[in-house]
């Protein structure tokens, strides 16, 4: 070996070589198709078969979408059009557009929940992206009461009286910061809720009897389609995070009482199908309620279906609580951060973090939970897809309500998955 | 070892006050059953650097961890600056408020940047005003001489700036009283000189340091005392000359001879 190395060791380049394009069969497609698709045998014989099956199913599918009827009132007047031919007949969307939408809600006032969507963009902008001025979040904290205004109508101080609540709350939380952290939470958290039992009733007749600022109201029975989805949705998403982030801390919590308190409910929960939560909701809830009150049934589901997805999420915190070094709880401790700021400025950052992917996962899996409720007959857009079905003049349509339903789910949910992994590639700081 | 003897320390400023920082007194500590910690007697004075070394498992890192609370102890008496530590939780925040630590592995936070790193501990907890804060952090940086890293993210540092960053974070408390628990053993050997730097830059100022550390030569160089621990007990202490040259206890010999003897 050395003798050989001998006579190579000496070299000293004198022309230069100027840079070459790699060989054809080294870039772009040829070298992509011939590194994926066609090396070895086996992969030949995968990529011939997935070939046929795609070539099977745009032969199958492709006529039938191809052949799309849109305008027809009736099945009936569909298949006379095609004439023998195969094809979809999305005139049924068409012709149940507003119920698969808004269900019954009087169409008069279509204009309210359509406002309630928009504004509920504007209101999640700021949480959602960085570039948009801090100053909207004032609004992200109105848009709550205003939204249930729009949508339910009735009296404007019903929302208020609530959200004077929350302002009592946020009074308290400053005031009585120099007690201890026990004493003051208690004072925090019963003082708002004595006002929402005895106070808020009164206050809102008060009101209403001084300035009656009434829209007309519509009740949640005449709510239906994708608005009944969203609301219960959206809803469940913005109150499950805050009650999962706290259930996971009280799982970690040193006081007994709290730890256990979490810990029950969590496993409580997660042992116990939605479905009879939601079964709860509608037929238990009236026996333990006190006769004559008047409890809300969306407002009901939407707090079993808080509950249910608070229980999940508090795990999916833990687990990113888990996963950080005990050297930050250290390093904030050691800089003299309390307890909430600890946990507010360092701990939740990373463990949230760590934690999107499964989040969303959970927000995702809640969205498409919002379609059992058809079981305890809302109509959301599965129960109005089987009405529309049981109706004479569609009878016997399916595929096309169901594709078009999967569809609306499938942007919410592909955008909300896409939304995620843009927010983990731009919170990405730790370089590793 | 030999990292600290290129660069001159000036011992002028470090002067030893009567005024006492710390008081130890019979304290003990266990974990569970196991007596980590037995009859710790320690009285720290302003102005000391204390060099604190022993096997591993002789319960170094505990004892000054139990300085700032971040252990609790079970029996005996620890003040700070006149503040007795128990479990009254004002007075461990006025404590953790008073006294900066530097850990093994920096613990910065690696979703924030440098300078909010810095910044942090100063606007919540001493509601400093955000440019203050800033200024003062820059000052800190200038000091550790990494001021062009501030925007930066602490994973896009190397670890004897991450460290040096780590030691400006607790600065910027301003501090009275500086534990540091093996700054330099997760670190480089060409990374321990620029953090045994900061660290003698620091003595010189006439701050008061409790240091776990293997480097010798920094103990040397620098500390006023040495401490040697074993089995949770403080074997040994005298001031580095004597406690190298002259060490009287056989496991003080046997450890000396371990680590100085390669
Ligand atoms: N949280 C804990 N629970 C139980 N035992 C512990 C805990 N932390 C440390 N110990 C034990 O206490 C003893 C002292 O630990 P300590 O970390 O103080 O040692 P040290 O002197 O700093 O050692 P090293 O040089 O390896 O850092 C060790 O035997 C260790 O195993
Ligand atoms: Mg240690």
């Amino acid at each position: 070996m050395s003798d050989t190395h001998a006579h190579t060791v000496r070299f000293v380049r004198e022309t230069m070589l100027p840079p070459q394009d790699p060989p054809s069969s080294q870039i772009g497609m040829v070298r992509w198709g011939r590194e994926n698709l066609f090396d070895g045998p086996l992969n030949i014989i995968l990529t011939v078969i997935s070939l046929l099956v795609v070539l099977f199913l745009i032969m199958e599918m492709g006529p039938w979408f191809a052949n799309s009827i849109w305008n027809a009132n009736s099945l009936t007047e569909c298949r006379q059009i095609l004439d023998g031919a195969s094809g979809a007949c999305w005139g049924v969307i068409k012709d149940r557009w507003p119920q698969l939408m808004f269900g019954f809600y009087p169409p008069e006032l279509y204009w309210r929940p359509v406002t309630a969507l928009v504004l509920l963009f504007v209101a999640i902008s700021p949480v959602l992206f960085p570039s948009v001025p801090k100053k909207v979040l004032y609004f992200t904290m109105v848009y709550p009461f205003l939204g249930v205004w729009l949508l339910w109508g009735g009296t404007i101080w019903g929302p208020v009286s609530v959200a004077l609540g929350f302002v009592l709350g946020y009074v308290l939380v400053r005031a009585t910061s120099q007690l201890s952290t026990l004493l003051s939470a208690a004072i925090v958290v019963i003082l708002p809720i004595l006002y929402w039992l005895f106070l808020a009733g009164p206050l809102v007749d008060a009101l209403s009897a001084i300035a009656p600022l009434e829209s007309q109201s519509v009740p949640s029975r005449e709510f239906g389609g994708f608005l009944v989805s969203l609301v219960i949705g959206v809803s469940g998403i913005a109150l499950s995070l805050p009650i999962g982030i706290l259930l996971a801390l009280g799982r970690q919590s040193n006081m007994p009482l709290i730890k256990y308190v979490s810990v029950i409910f969590i496993e409580f929960i997660r042992g116990v199908p939605l479905i009879t939560l939601l079964f709860t909701a509608s037929l238990l809830l009236n026996y333990f309620l006190p006769p004559g009150t008047n409890f809300d049934l969306i407002l009901r589901v939407i707090i079993m279906v808080t509950l249910f997805a608070s229980a999940y999420m508090a795990e999916v915190i833990r687990g990113g609580l888990a996963a950080l070094p005990r050297g930050q709880y250290e390093a904030a401790d050691a800089l003299g951060l309390d307890y909430w700021k600890a946990q507010r400025l360092i701990i939740m950052p990373q463990a949230l973090k760590i934690s999107i992917p499964s989040i969303v996962s959970t927000f995702i899996g809640l969205f498409k939970d919002t379609t059992l409720v058809v079981f305890i007959g809302i109509l959301d857009p599965i129960g109005l897809a089987n009405a529309t079905r049981a109706s004479s003049d569609w009878q016997g349509i399916y595929w096309e309500l169901f594709i078009f339903i999967g569809a609306v789910f499938f942007i919410f949910c592909f955008s909300m998955s896409r939304y995620s992994m843009s927010l983990e590639r731009r919170l990405k700081t730790d370089h590793r | 070892m030999e990292a600290t003897q290129d660069r001159s320390v000036n011992r002028a400023q470090m002067q030893v006050s009567d005024e006492v920082a710390i008081q130890i007194t019979n304290m003990n500590k266990w974990y569970g059953s196991f007596h980590v910690l037995r009859d710790i007697d320690l009285t720290v004075n302003r102005g000391e650097r204390i060099v604190i070394a022993g096997p591993s498992g002789s319960g170094k890192s505990t004892l000054i961890r139990c300085i700032n609370r971040l252990e609790e102890h079970q029996a005996g008496q620890i003040i700070v600056d006149g503040t007795e530590l128990s479990s009254d939780l004002k007075n461990i925040d006025k404590v953790r408020s008073e006294v900066g630590m530097v850990f093994q592995h920096f613990n910065l936070f690696p979703h924030l940047t440098i300078l909010e790193n810095l910044t942090l501990a100063p606007i919540w907890v001493r509601k400093t005003p955000k440019r203050e804060a800033e200024e003062t952090a820059m000052y800190f940086l200038e000091k550790v001489k990494i001021p062009e890293q501030a925007n930066k993210y602490p994973g896009q540092l190397s670890g004897g700036q991450q460290q040096r960053v780590a030691i400006a974070r607790s600065l910027c408390m301003k501090p009275r009283i500086m534990l540091f628990d093996e700054p330099t053993s997760a670190l480089d050997p060409e990374m321990i000189k620029e953090v045994l730097d900061t660290m003698i830059q620091l003595a010189e100022e006439g701050m008061t340091m409790l240091c776990v550390t293997h480097e010798m030569g920094f103990a040397q160089a620098v500390a006023n005392r040495v401490i040697f621990m074993d089995q949770g007990q403080i074997v040994e202490q005298n001031e580095p000359y004597e406690f190298f040259n002259n060490p009287q206890s056989e496991r003080t010999k046997l450890f000396l001879s371990q680590i100085l003897g390669h």
